[in-house]
């Protein structure tokens, strides 16, 4: 199950990172550039965040001039294609550590943190996906259509935490 | 300005202090952005999700930045406290590179000037 959740996010990433332009630049250079803006799907948006709020910045004029959304826009097409990449790496070190046929895993420490890694980007994807809030409660009423995919996300949520309680020690 | 910095302790942050903003008679090369507040015009800023435990959002803290475990846990609290916490500050080179390492560890970070 772990492997199907985790190449639903890798796949969602692989797309967002192959519809960047690409452009003479890019080719001449070698410096690869991703989109200014960020993606409209919700999961792809909290997966890949703007570097700036416009909004939160209490000085956006700045002394300097510095424009809020063009420096969103400017840093993400910069950093997003090395996000999509380190999210994927972290993706590809976990489905290589996975048996395929399920079972005991051990892990290195380099390993396990790239399972914390790509354990909570799924259970960012999921949660984001299921309108996951602050103060909703473990269980919900039984005609709420998240019913389904709740376990899920609590199931990863134990793993998650368990993987911090190894590394922490 | 807030203080968001803990006292002292292992952290390898820089430590914000409530200075009087920097002169503006300086040499001709420094771009206008750098006279406010010399040493840390950028902040690092955390902000509250739904979704990301407390112990991981401790442990990346420890992780990224070096923070003793207090620290870490006190900066978190913030976060999920206060809505938003800012985790670290320094130039805006450094502090773009601490953003870019909260968004790979799925944290949701933004940088801005500090006010």
């Amino acid at each position: 199950m772990l492997r199907g959740l985790v190449g639903q996010v890798d796949d969602m990433l692989s797309g967002r990172a192959d519809a960047s332009p690409s452009d003479e630049l890019s080719a001449l250079t070698g410096i690869r550039t991703g989109p200014s803006t960020a993606p409209d799907d919700p999961v792809l948006a909290r997966l890949l965040p703007d570097f700036h709020r416009p909004d939160a910045d209490p000085d956006p004029a700045g002394e300097g001039g510095s424009d809020g959304p063009a420096l969103a826009s400017a840093l993400r097409s910069v950093r997003e294609p090395e996000l999509i990449e380190a999210k994927r790496d972290a993706i590809a070190t976990l489905l290589a550590s996975l048996p395929t046929g399920g079972g005991r895993v051990e892990l290195t420490v380099p390993q396990a943190e790239a399972w914390l890694t790509a354990v909570n980007d799924v259970r960012l994807a999921l949660g984001t996906a299921l309108e996951v809030s602050e103060d909703m409660p473990e269980q919900l009423p039984p005609d709420d259509p998240r019913n389904d995919h709740l376990p899920v996300y609590h199931w990863l949520t134990w793993l998650q935490d368990s993987l911090v309680t190894v590394l922490m020690r | 300005m807030r203080v968001h910095v803990g006292q002292g302790g292992g952290g390898a942050g820089p430590v914000v202090e409530l200075s009087a903003t920097a002169e503006p008679a300086t040499t001709v090369e420094q771009r206008p952005e750098e006279l406010v507040d010399a040493d840390t015009p950028w902040q690092t800023i955390v902000w509250n999700d739904p979704v990301n435990l407390m112990s991981y959002v401790t442990w990346v803290f420890q992780k990224l930045f070096g923070y003793d475990k207090a620290k870490a846990t006190a900066l978190m609290m913030d976060v999920h406290q206060k809505g938003r916490a800012t985790v670290s500050s320094g130039s805006r080179e450094k502090v773009e590179g601490d953003v870019a390492k909260l968004h790979a560890a799925g944290l949701w970070a933004t940088m801005q000037r500090s006010s």
